[in-house]
Protein backbone atom coordinates (compact mmCIF):
# COMPACT_ATOMS: atom_id res chain seq x y z
CA UNK A 1 0.00 0.00 0.00
CA UNK A 2 2.58 2.54 1.02
CA UNK A 3 4.79 1.55 -1.88
CA UNK A 4 1.77 2.28 -4.13
CA UNK A 5 1.50 5.51 -2.93
CA UNK A 6 5.13 6.31 -3.39
CA UNK A 7 4.93 6.08 -6.81
CA UNK A 8 1.49 7.87 -7.20
CA UNK A 9 3.40 10.22 -5.35
CA UNK A 10 6.41 10.26 -7.54
CA UNK A 11 4.74 10.78 -10.60
CA UNK A 12 3.15 13.54 -9.20
CA UNK A 13 6.65 14.90 -9.17
CA UNK A 14 7.46 14.55 -11.94
CA UNK A 15 4.54 15.80 -13.60
CA UNK A 16 4.87 19.22 -11.35
CA UNK A 17 8.48 19.59 -12.42
CA UNK A 18 7.09 19.39 -16.14
CA UNK A 19 4.74 21.91 -15.18
CA UNK A 20 7.50 24.42 -13.75
CA UNK A 21 9.64 23.93 -17.01
CA UNK A 22 7.00 24.64 -19.39
CA UNK A 23 5.28 27.23 -17.55
CA UNK A 24 5.40 30.88 -19.53
CA UNK A 25 4.85 32.36 -16.80
CA UNK A 26 7.01 32.60 -13.83
CA UNK A 27 4.00 33.31 -11.16
CA UNK A 28 1.99 29.79 -12.08
CA UNK A 29 5.51 28.13 -12.21
CA UNK A 30 6.95 29.35 -8.51
CA UNK A 31 3.84 28.15 -7.09
CA UNK A 32 3.96 24.62 -9.24
CA UNK A 33 7.46 24.50 -7.54
CA UNK A 34 5.78 24.88 -4.16
CA UNK A 35 3.48 21.79 -5.00
CA UNK A 36 6.62 20.13 -6.29
CA UNK A 37 8.01 20.66 -2.84
CA UNK A 38 5.33 19.65 -0.80
CA UNK A 39 5.06 16.40 -2.55
CA UNK A 40 8.61 15.85 -2.09
CA UNK A 41 8.12 16.34 1.91
CA UNK A 42 5.22 14.09 1.68
CA UNK A 43 7.65 10.76 -0.09
CA UNK A 44 10.33 11.48 2.22
CA UNK A 45 7.90 10.83 5.06
CA UNK A 46 6.62 7.77 3.74
CA UNK A 47 10.82 6.80 3.29
CA UNK A 48 10.84 6.77 6.74
CA UNK A 49 12.57 10.38 6.84
CA UNK A 50 10.42 12.60 8.71
CA UNK A 51 12.95 15.38 10.12
CA UNK A 52 13.36 15.53 6.61
CA UNK A 53 9.99 15.75 5.72
CA UNK A 54 9.02 18.45 8.30
CA UNK A 55 12.32 20.76 6.63
CA UNK A 56 11.70 20.12 3.20
CA UNK A 57 7.74 21.22 4.32
CA UNK A 58 8.72 24.21 5.80
CA UNK A 59 11.61 25.40 4.09
CA UNK A 60 11.04 24.09 0.02
CA UNK A 61 6.93 24.57 0.34
CA UNK A 62 6.67 28.00 2.70
CA UNK A 63 10.12 30.28 2.86
CA UNK A 64 11.85 29.41 -0.70
CA UNK A 65 8.10 30.18 -2.24
CA UNK A 66 7.91 33.06 -0.24
CA UNK A 67 11.41 34.04 -1.76
CA UNK A 68 10.93 33.38 -5.30
CA UNK A 69 7.56 35.41 -5.33
CA UNK A 70 9.88 38.42 -4.06
CA UNK A 71 12.19 38.33 -6.06
CA UNK A 72 9.68 38.26 -8.87
CA UNK A 73 8.01 41.37 -8.14
CA UNK A 74 11.39 42.71 -8.39
CA UNK A 75 12.25 41.47 -11.89
CA UNK A 76 9.43 39.87 -13.98
CA UNK A 77 6.67 37.93 -14.23
CA UNK A 78 6.92 36.34 -17.66
CA UNK A 79 9.13 34.06 -19.73
CA UNK A 80 10.22 35.70 -22.45
CA UNK A 81 10.57 33.10 -25.27
CA UNK A 82 14.61 32.29 -25.96
CA UNK A 83 17.30 30.22 -24.60
CA UNK A 84 19.61 27.71 -27.13
CA UNK A 85 18.30 25.16 -29.72
CA UNK A 86 15.47 23.12 -27.97
CA UNK A 87 16.48 19.82 -30.12
CA UNK A 88 20.20 20.51 -28.88
CA UNK A 89 19.23 21.03 -25.50
CA UNK A 90 17.27 17.46 -25.24
CA UNK A 91 20.01 15.26 -26.90
CA UNK A 92 22.34 16.67 -24.53
CA UNK A 93 19.56 15.69 -21.77
CA UNK A 94 18.52 12.44 -23.19
CA UNK A 95 22.27 11.43 -23.95
CA UNK A 96 23.34 12.15 -20.13
CA UNK A 97 20.07 10.26 -18.65
CA UNK A 98 20.40 7.25 -20.31
CA UNK A 99 24.19 6.85 -19.05
CA UNK A 100 22.39 7.86 -15.76
CA UNK A 101 19.61 5.53 -16.45
CA UNK A 102 21.90 2.58 -17.64
CA UNK A 103 24.10 2.71 -13.72
CA UNK A 104 20.87 2.59 -11.86
CA UNK A 105 21.01 -1.05 -13.34
CA UNK A 106 24.16 -1.31 -10.35
CA UNK A 107 22.24 -0.40 -7.79
CA UNK A 108 21.13 -2.82 -4.81
CA UNK A 109 17.31 -2.67 -4.86
CA UNK A 110 15.31 -0.26 -2.90
CA UNK A 111 15.39 -1.14 0.96
CA UNK A 112 17.90 -3.80 0.79
CA UNK A 113 19.23 -3.65 4.31
CA UNK A 114 22.75 -5.16 2.98
CA UNK A 115 23.29 -2.67 0.44
CA UNK A 116 26.87 -1.12 1.14
CA UNK A 117 25.63 2.45 2.22
CA UNK A 118 23.91 0.52 5.04
CA UNK A 119 27.47 -0.87 6.07
CA UNK A 120 30.83 1.34 7.47
CA UNK A 121 30.09 3.90 9.70
CA UNK A 122 26.35 3.93 9.35
CA UNK A 123 26.16 0.54 10.74
CA UNK A 124 27.38 2.17 14.39
CA UNK A 125 25.04 4.96 14.63
CA UNK A 126 22.17 3.36 16.15
CA UNK A 127 24.91 1.63 18.94
CA UNK A 128 26.97 4.11 19.52
CA UNK A 129 23.50 6.69 19.90
CA UNK A 130 22.21 4.22 22.74
CA UNK A 131 25.24 3.83 24.51
CA UNK A 132 26.92 7.36 24.53
CA UNK A 133 23.91 9.54 24.05
CA UNK A 134 21.11 8.00 25.00
CA UNK A 135 18.17 10.04 23.38
CA UNK A 136 15.52 8.41 20.97
CA UNK A 137 16.14 10.60 18.07
CA UNK A 138 19.15 8.95 16.09
CA UNK A 139 19.01 11.80 13.58
CA UNK A 140 19.45 14.56 16.04
CA UNK A 141 22.30 12.21 17.63
CA UNK A 142 24.48 12.24 14.34
CA UNK A 143 23.36 15.61 13.80
CA UNK A 144 24.34 17.03 16.97
CA UNK A 145 27.37 14.17 18.50
CA UNK A 146 28.85 12.01 15.67
CA UNK A 147 28.61 14.74 12.87
CA UNK A 148 28.88 17.95 14.79
CA UNK A 149 31.81 19.39 12.43
CA UNK A 150 29.52 19.08 9.68
CA UNK A 151 26.76 20.73 11.42
CA UNK A 152 28.92 23.50 12.30
CA UNK A 153 30.20 23.93 8.95
CA UNK A 154 26.64 23.85 7.59
CA UNK A 155 25.75 26.56 10.18
CA UNK A 156 28.73 28.70 8.79
CA UNK A 157 27.22 28.33 5.38
CA UNK A 158 23.80 29.47 6.14
CA UNK A 159 25.07 32.63 7.81
CA UNK A 160 28.10 32.92 4.58
CA UNK A 161 24.83 33.11 2.39
CA UNK A 162 22.80 36.04 4.15
CA UNK A 163 25.84 38.14 4.44
CA UNK A 164 26.21 37.42 0.63
CA UNK A 165 22.60 38.51 0.35
CA UNK A 166 22.90 41.53 2.68
CA UNK A 167 25.97 42.73 0.59
CA UNK A 168 24.01 42.43 -2.68
CA UNK A 169 20.60 43.73 -2.33
CA UNK A 170 21.40 44.83 1.93
CA UNK A 171 19.93 48.24 2.65
CA UNK A 172 23.49 49.73 1.96
CA UNK A 173 23.61 47.63 -1.63
CA UNK A 174 23.89 50.14 -4.00
CA UNK A 175 20.80 50.10 -7.11
CA UNK A 176 21.10 49.87 -10.61
CA UNK A 177 19.44 52.53 -13.73
CA UNK A 178 16.32 49.67 -13.26
CA UNK A 179 15.94 49.67 -10.27
CA UNK A 180 12.17 48.88 -9.62
CA UNK A 181 10.14 51.74 -7.32
CA UNK A 182 8.49 50.34 -4.53
CA UNK A 183 7.74 46.90 -4.09
CA UNK A 184 4.44 44.73 -3.71
CA UNK A 185 5.91 42.95 -0.43
CA UNK A 186 6.69 46.10 1.44
CA UNK A 187 3.13 47.07 2.23
CA UNK A 188 1.38 43.48 2.81
CA UNK A 189 -2.12 42.29 2.49
CA UNK A 190 -3.81 45.01 4.43
CA UNK A 191 -6.95 45.33 2.37
CA UNK A 192 -7.53 41.26 2.55
CA UNK A 193 -9.51 41.31 5.43
CA UNK A 194 -10.26 36.98 5.69
CA UNK A 195 -6.30 36.80 4.99
CA UNK A 196 -5.45 38.91 7.81
CA UNK A 197 -7.62 37.59 10.13
CA UNK A 198 -7.42 33.90 9.50
CA UNK A 199 -3.65 34.54 8.98
CA UNK A 200 -2.98 35.98 11.93
CA UNK A 201 -4.56 33.53 13.85
CA UNK A 202 -1.66 31.03 12.76
CA UNK A 203 0.93 32.92 13.67
CA UNK A 204 0.89 31.96 17.64
CA UNK A 205 0.28 28.40 16.52
CA UNK A 206 3.12 28.40 14.46
CA UNK A 207 5.41 29.81 16.98
CA UNK A 208 4.92 27.33 19.69
CA UNK A 209 5.18 24.37 17.24
CA UNK A 210 8.67 25.83 16.47
CA UNK A 211 9.21 25.63 20.36
CA UNK A 212 8.39 22.06 20.65
CA UNK A 213 10.31 21.34 17.39
CA UNK A 214 13.00 22.91 18.95
CA UNK A 215 13.17 21.45 22.46
CA UNK A 216 11.86 18.31 21.85
CA UNK A 217 14.10 17.13 18.76
CA UNK A 218 15.80 14.65 20.85
CA UNK A 219 12.40 12.98 21.06
CA UNK A 220 10.57 13.66 18.05
CA UNK A 221 11.60 14.60 14.62
CA UNK A 222 12.91 17.85 15.03
CA UNK A 223 15.52 19.97 15.90
CA UNK A 224 17.07 23.74 15.39
CA UNK A 225 17.04 23.34 11.51
CA UNK A 226 13.38 22.88 11.17
CA UNK A 227 12.65 25.16 14.20
CA UNK A 228 14.47 27.91 12.54
CA UNK A 229 12.82 27.88 9.44
CA UNK A 230 9.42 28.10 11.52
CA UNK A 231 9.97 30.41 13.55
CA UNK A 232 10.92 31.94 10.61
CA UNK A 233 7.98 31.09 8.55
CA UNK A 234 5.78 33.13 11.44
CA UNK A 235 7.77 36.23 11.63
CA UNK A 236 7.72 35.82 7.63
CA UNK A 237 3.81 35.13 7.31
CA UNK A 238 3.14 38.29 10.06
CA UNK A 239 5.15 40.76 7.55
CA UNK A 240 3.42 38.97 4.01
CA UNK A 241 -0.04 40.50 6.39
CA UNK A 242 0.67 43.49 7.80
CA UNK A 243 3.69 44.56 5.57
CA UNK A 244 7.37 44.42 6.03
CA UNK A 245 8.25 47.54 8.86
CA UNK A 246 5.54 45.76 10.99
CA UNK A 247 7.54 41.95 10.91
CA UNK A 248 11.05 44.83 11.71
CA UNK A 249 9.30 46.02 14.78
CA UNK A 250 8.73 42.54 16.25
CA UNK A 251 12.51 42.15 15.92
CA UNK A 252 14.42 44.26 14.38
CA UNK A 253 17.06 43.19 11.92
CA UNK A 254 19.75 44.28 14.24
CA UNK A 255 18.48 41.77 16.67
CA UNK A 256 18.26 39.74 13.98
CA UNK A 257 22.03 40.23 12.49
CA UNK A 258 23.12 39.65 15.98
CA UNK A 259 20.81 36.02 16.18
CA UNK A 260 22.56 35.11 12.77
CA UNK A 261 25.93 35.92 13.75
CA UNK A 262 25.18 34.56 17.66
CA UNK A 263 23.74 31.33 16.63
CA UNK A 264 26.86 30.26 15.09
CA UNK A 265 28.85 31.42 17.67
CA UNK A 266 27.48 29.47 20.38
CA UNK A 267 28.00 26.34 18.79
CA UNK A 268 31.69 27.40 17.76
CA UNK A 269 31.85 28.51 21.50
CA UNK A 270 30.85 25.37 23.06
CA UNK A 271 33.48 23.85 20.81
CA UNK A 272 35.82 26.30 22.37
CA UNK A 273 34.95 25.20 25.93
CA UNK A 274 35.03 21.52 25.30
CA UNK A 275 38.67 22.27 24.43
CA UNK A 276 39.17 24.32 27.25
CA UNK A 277 37.76 22.01 29.75
CA UNK A 278 40.38 19.42 28.72
CA UNK A 279 38.08 17.62 25.96
CA UNK A 280 38.55 17.95 22.22
CA UNK A 281 36.69 20.35 19.94
CA UNK A 282 32.80 19.37 20.17
CA UNK A 283 33.34 16.69 22.58
CA UNK A 284 30.73 17.73 24.67
CA UNK A 285 31.29 14.53 27.29
CA UNK A 286 33.52 17.19 29.61
CA UNK A 287 31.01 19.64 30.01
CA UNK A 288 28.85 16.96 33.26
CA UNK A 289 30.57 14.96 35.12
CA UNK A 290 27.82 12.18 34.02
CA UNK A 291 29.25 12.02 29.81
CA UNK A 292 25.56 11.08 29.42
CA UNK A 293 24.21 14.50 30.90
CA UNK A 294 27.03 16.00 29.27
CA UNK A 295 25.89 15.05 25.87
CA UNK A 296 22.24 16.25 26.70
CA UNK A 297 23.56 19.37 27.38
CA UNK A 298 26.26 20.12 24.63
CA UNK A 299 22.76 18.81 22.24
CA UNK A 300 20.66 20.87 24.17
CA UNK A 301 22.80 24.45 23.42
CA UNK A 302 24.35 23.36 19.84
CA UNK A 303 20.72 22.92 18.83
CA UNK A 304 20.00 26.26 19.81
CA UNK A 305 22.58 28.19 18.36
CA UNK A 306 21.22 26.05 15.02
CA UNK A 307 17.95 27.23 15.61
CA UNK A 308 18.63 30.82 15.87
CA UNK A 309 20.92 30.99 13.30
CA UNK A 310 18.90 29.82 10.90
CA UNK A 311 15.90 31.88 12.09
CA UNK A 312 18.10 34.83 11.76
CA UNK A 313 19.31 34.29 8.17
CA UNK A 314 16.08 33.45 6.50
CA UNK A 315 13.94 36.58 8.07
CA UNK A 316 16.82 38.62 7.25
CA UNK A 317 16.66 37.21 3.63
CA UNK A 318 13.42 38.17 3.36
CA UNK A 319 13.62 41.99 4.87
CA UNK A 320 16.33 41.94 2.37
CA UNK A 321 13.88 41.34 -0.45
CA UNK A 322 11.63 42.97 0.51
CA UNK A 323 12.53 46.21 1.02
CA UNK A 324 14.81 46.32 -2.19
CA UNK A 325 13.41 49.07 -4.80
CA UNK A 326 13.39 52.65 -4.98
CA UNK A 327 11.44 54.18 -2.12
CA UNK B 1 7.02 -6.02 -11.77
CA UNK B 2 9.28 -6.98 -8.63
CA UNK B 3 12.24 -5.34 -10.32
CA UNK B 4 10.33 -2.34 -11.14
CA UNK B 5 9.69 -1.49 -7.93
CA UNK B 6 13.10 -2.21 -6.48
CA UNK B 7 14.44 0.53 -8.69
CA UNK B 8 11.47 2.86 -9.06
CA UNK B 9 12.64 5.70 -7.09
CA UNK B 10 16.04 5.62 -9.16
CA UNK B 11 14.46 6.44 -12.03
CA UNK B 12 12.56 8.99 -11.26
CA UNK B 13 15.54 10.78 -9.61
CA UNK B 14 16.94 10.27 -13.15
CA UNK B 15 14.06 12.46 -14.62
CA UNK B 16 13.51 14.60 -11.93
CA UNK B 17 17.49 15.46 -12.58
CA UNK B 18 17.15 15.60 -16.61
CA UNK B 19 13.67 17.71 -16.05
CA UNK B 20 15.91 20.06 -14.02
CA UNK B 21 19.30 20.26 -15.85
CA UNK B 22 16.94 20.72 -19.28
CA UNK B 23 15.44 24.12 -17.64
CA UNK B 24 19.43 25.57 -16.52
CA UNK B 25 20.73 25.05 -20.52
CA UNK B 26 17.63 24.84 -22.25
CA UNK B 27 15.81 28.35 -20.82
CA UNK B 28 17.80 31.77 -20.87
CA UNK B 29 15.15 33.07 -17.85
CA UNK B 30 17.16 33.27 -14.91
CA UNK B 31 14.54 32.89 -12.46
CA UNK B 32 13.75 29.68 -14.58
CA UNK B 33 17.37 28.17 -14.28
CA UNK B 34 17.31 28.72 -10.86
CA UNK B 35 13.72 26.49 -10.18
CA UNK B 36 15.49 24.04 -12.78
CA UNK B 37 18.67 23.81 -10.22
CA UNK B 38 15.83 23.39 -7.51
CA UNK B 39 14.59 20.82 -8.98
CA UNK B 40 17.85 19.11 -9.88
CA UNK B 41 18.36 19.30 -6.42
CA UNK B 42 15.71 17.99 -4.30
CA UNK B 43 16.23 15.21 -6.96
CA UNK B 44 19.07 14.38 -5.38
CA UNK B 45 17.77 14.43 -1.90
CA UNK B 46 15.31 11.89 -3.59
CA UNK B 47 18.40 9.77 -4.24
CA UNK B 48 19.86 9.99 -1.06
CA UNK B 49 16.65 9.68 1.37
CA UNK B 50 15.68 6.48 -1.17
CA UNK B 51 19.05 4.80 -0.56
CA UNK B 52 18.69 5.26 3.07
CA UNK B 53 15.50 3.10 3.22
CA UNK B 54 15.61 -0.05 4.59
CA UNK B 55 12.88 -2.78 4.08
CA UNK B 56 10.31 -3.19 7.07
CA UNK B 57 12.13 -0.52 8.83
CA UNK B 58 11.01 2.42 10.74
CA UNK B 59 12.01 5.71 11.49
CA UNK B 60 15.46 6.30 13.26
CA UNK B 61 13.58 7.15 16.52
CA UNK B 62 13.41 5.10 19.11
CA UNK B 63 9.82 4.17 20.52
CA UNK B 64 9.58 3.00 23.72
CA UNK B 65 13.20 2.20 24.92
CA UNK B 66 12.92 -0.60 21.53
CA UNK B 67 16.84 -0.15 20.66
CA UNK B 68 16.36 -3.53 18.53
CA UNK B 69 13.93 -2.40 15.97
CA UNK B 70 15.00 -2.16 12.24
CA UNK B 71 15.49 1.93 11.70
CA UNK B 72 16.03 2.92 8.28
CA UNK B 73 19.68 4.74 7.72
CA UNK B 74 20.07 8.34 9.81
CA UNK B 75 22.91 9.13 7.75
CA UNK B 76 21.51 10.07 4.41
CA UNK B 77 18.92 11.91 6.92
CA UNK B 78 21.04 14.14 8.39
CA UNK B 79 23.07 15.40 5.60
CA UNK B 80 20.10 15.81 3.49
CA UNK B 81 17.71 17.90 6.22
CA UNK B 82 20.76 20.14 6.50
CA UNK B 83 21.48 20.26 2.63
CA UNK B 84 17.81 21.53 2.24
CA UNK B 85 18.77 24.71 4.75
CA UNK B 86 21.89 25.24 2.90
CA UNK B 87 19.87 24.74 -0.34
CA UNK B 88 17.67 27.83 0.36
CA UNK B 89 20.44 29.96 1.42
CA UNK B 90 22.00 29.77 -1.79
CA UNK B 91 18.52 30.08 -3.90
CA UNK B 92 18.44 33.25 -1.86
CA UNK B 93 21.98 34.30 -2.77
CA UNK B 94 20.93 33.52 -6.34
CA UNK B 95 18.17 35.42 -6.27
CA UNK B 96 20.24 38.09 -5.08
CA UNK B 97 22.45 37.76 -7.72
CA UNK B 98 19.47 37.82 -10.41
CA UNK B 99 17.75 40.78 -8.57
CA UNK B 100 20.79 43.16 -9.07
CA UNK B 101 21.42 41.64 -12.93
CA UNK B 102 17.53 42.80 -13.66
CA UNK B 103 18.25 46.54 -11.82
CA UNK B 104 21.84 46.70 -14.01
CA UNK B 105 20.67 45.30 -17.36
CA UNK B 106 16.72 46.04 -17.09
CA UNK B 107 16.34 42.00 -18.05
CA UNK B 108 16.94 38.78 -16.39
CA UNK B 109 17.05 36.85 -20.11
CA UNK B 110 19.11 36.48 -22.74
CA UNK B 111 22.07 38.80 -20.52
CA UNK B 112 24.88 37.45 -22.57
CA UNK B 113 23.39 38.24 -25.77
CA UNK B 114 26.02 40.06 -27.34
CA UNK B 115 23.80 42.26 -29.38
CA UNK B 116 21.88 42.94 -27.03
CA UNK B 117 25.49 43.69 -24.56
CA UNK B 118 25.49 47.01 -22.84
CA UNK B 119 26.99 47.89 -19.72
CA UNK B 120 26.30 48.59 -16.23
CA UNK B 121 25.49 52.18 -14.85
Amino acid sequence: MIAVLTIFLLCLCVITALGVVRAGNLFTAVMLMGIYSLLMAAVFLLLDAPDVALTEAAVGAGISTVLLLSALSLTAEEEHAGGIEPVLAAAVVLITAAIIFYATFDKPPLGDPDAPVHRHVAADYVPMTQEQVDIPNVVTAVLATFRGYDTLGEVVVVLTAAIGVLFLIGPDAPQGRHAPSGNLAEGGLKHHQPLRIVGKIAIPFIILFALYVQFHGEYSPGGGFQAGALLAAAIILYGLLEGRHAAASVIHPAVLRTMAAGGALLFGGVGVTTMLLGGRFLEYNVLRDDPIDAQHLGILVIEAGVGVTVAGVLILIYHAFAARGRP
Amino acid sequence: MNHILNLFNYWVFVLLLMIGFYAVIARDNLVKKLLGLSIFQAAVFLLFISMGKVSGGTAPIVLDGDWDAIFSNPLPQVLILTAIVVGISTLALGLAIVVRIKEAYGRISDVDAPERRSGPP
